[in-house]
């Protein structure tokens, strides 16, 4: 490969990583829009936590945890911390993609999008020790480990040894490996702590608690979108122009017709045009397609996007039926949109077919047991020592106030409702 | 005098202070306010119906001698009804005094 040729792909690489990095930008506006004006603070607070402190934990421990090199397919160490091998910044490393220092921050900004994803949906009443300690260990651990059975080289990838078959399970982007690992976090941390008070009423009716800052969680999405050219345009790991345009489109497509898909259904099933609706769809439509968008053609995208956007509809009122309580729908986006993304692989595109929609499967329900029992366990043991909600008061009063002594809008006194 | 306090939608405002001044009430005070009432202002957030107890309106106060009363009343009533819930009250009073500051003068000259 010319010379030229890799600076172009690892260039490429780098927007990407930037574009990843402006997710988090997206993901603070849009929980911070969505949840009430006094928790503003404590949301800012934990999206910048998770991204200087995910990029830490991967440089100490995650990224030797999920790149292991050669090791037993279940769990291996390449060592703390990171050093570029030989020819880390040479066109023979990852066949001319990008350079190890690239590989090393892409992947770092992965990692902190999928502890993101718990941060919203614990909003509003966790204390900030226990999310930080959680979100640390979840990160350390349980992410890195499931990234290494598939992109590390582990034995999901090489699934069809099993049956002595080719191939494996295949997630392009994260529709698993990031989205539902985030999920599966947020749903079992918000099975041990319950839902804000006020969510519920006696009769277990479920209420309204509306986001103060529809205009913030809107740009949030949007920037999200943008974000995820990158998420997904930077899974090619070059800039192959065939399969970044590719991919840039279905990503795109599926996007449109996720929002699409979710609002038309809300406005059948609920009589109104629910903006924050269109907002989980397009996400829903996001995450859907993360796990083909290299396989799949615009119009199957375009299908993929519709039913992740109806999918989102039906889980947020599917989770509220089960007295959860999930203020921006995490647990509707990046779970049951990254299951059915993943499973999509096996239905729709180059890959589809009866035993790839079992390897899908496979890889979804390991990956979920793994990660759900992981994370309860760790957020009932933070439960049970130093405790994981706030006290009443600091819940009514606020996160902001109680947690951190600050106010959000300090000259602004806004209407609560 | 009398002091005529009045509750009128926000949105009617405008037509309410231009009406006034055509018939020479020309000095008035207003803020806004939030209330509760027999309105329902309907709701759907993600699914879940709700009523905002909120209702935002704007409160008037204004002081005129006794003969603008009834003109102005008249005025209120016509230009600030929609004749749907939610239009509104208002409230009538004595008033004892009205000193203008800057001159000392007090009774309907002060206030005229």
């Amino acid at each position: 490969m010319e010379q030229s040729l890799f600076t172009a792909n690892n260039v490429w690489m780098m927007i990407c990583t930037a574009l990843v990095f402006f997710m988090h930008l997206g993901f603070s506006l849009l929980e911070a829009g969505l949840t009430r004006q006094k928790n503003t603070i404590n949301i800012l607070f934990k999206n910048l936590f998770i991204i200087c402190g995910g990029l830490l934990v991967y440089y100490v421990i995650g990224f030797g945890l999920m790149y292991p090199g050669e090791f037993n397919g279940f769990f291996g160490f390449a060592g703390f911390g990171i050093e570029s091998p030989e020819n880390g910044n040479l066109v023979t490393y990852a066949d001319g993609g990008y350079t190890y220092w690239t590989d090393f921050l892409f992947q770092g900004m992965f990692a902190a999008t999928a502890a993101t994803i718990v941060s919203g949906a614990v909003a509003e009443r966790i204390k900030i020790h226990a999310f930080m300690l959680f979100s640390i260990i979840y990160l350390a651990f349980v992410y890195p480990i499931v990234g290494s059975w598939q992109w590390g080289g582990g034995f999901l990838s090489t699934l069809g040894d099993y049956f002595g078959q080719e191939g494996g399970f295949y997630d392009f982007a994260g529709s698993t490996l990031v989205h539902s690992v985030g999920g599966w976090a947020a749903l079992m941390v918000i099975v041990v702590l319950g839902a804000r008070m006020g969510k519920f009423d006696s009769d277990g009716k479920s209420k309204a608690i509306p986001g103060h800052n529809i205009p913030i969680a809107t740009t949030g999405v949007l920037i999200l979108w943008l974000g995820w050219f990158g998420f997904n345009g930077g899974s090619v790991l070059s800039a192959d122009p065939a399969l970044t345009s590719l991919v840039l489109v279905t990503t795109s497509m599926s996007a449109a017709a996720g929002g699409f898909g979710a609002f038309v259904v809300s406005a059948i099933k609920f009589k109104n045009f629910d903006v924050t609706m269109f907002m989980n769809g397009i996400l829903g439509g996001l995450v859907g397609i993360t796990a083909g968008a290299d396989l799949m053609s615009p119009l199957e995208s375009i299908v993929i996007g519709l039913i992740s956007g109806a999918l989102v509809v039906f889980a947020v009122s599917w989770i509220d039926k089960l007295k959860l309580d999930d203020p921006v729908g995490a647990v509707a986006v990046h779970l049951f949109c990254g299951i059915w993304g993943t499973m999509a692989v096996g239905i729709f595109g180059d890959k589809a077919g009866l035993q790839q929609l079992l390897y899908q499967f496979i890889g979804v329900f390991i990956i979920g047991i793994f990660c759900s029992v992981f994370a309860y366990a760790i957020v009932k043991i933070i439960d049970l020592t130093m405790g994981v909600r706030v006290g009443k008061s600091e819940e009514v009063e606020g996160l902001d106030i109680h947690e951190h002594g600050m106010d959000a809008y300090a000259d602004f006194g806004l209407n609560d409702h | 005098m009398k002091k005529v306090e009045a509750i009128i939608r926000k949105s009617k405002f405008d037509e309410v202070k231009k009406a006034l001044h055509e018939i020479k009430v020309n000095f008035f005070s207003y803020w806004d306010v939030t209330g509760v009432g027999n309105e329902k202002q309907g709701h759907v957030y993600r699914g879940v119906a709700y009523s905002t107890t909120d209702i935002q309106r704007r409160y008037l106060v204004i002081v005129v001698s006794d003969n603008y009363l009834d003109k102005t009343l008249n005025t209120l009533m016509s230009t600030a009804r929609t004749g749907d819930v939610g239009d509104g009250k208002i409230f009538v009073s004595d008033v004892t005094e009205a000193i203008r500051i800057r001159t000392g003068e007090t009774g309907t000259p002060a206030i005229s």
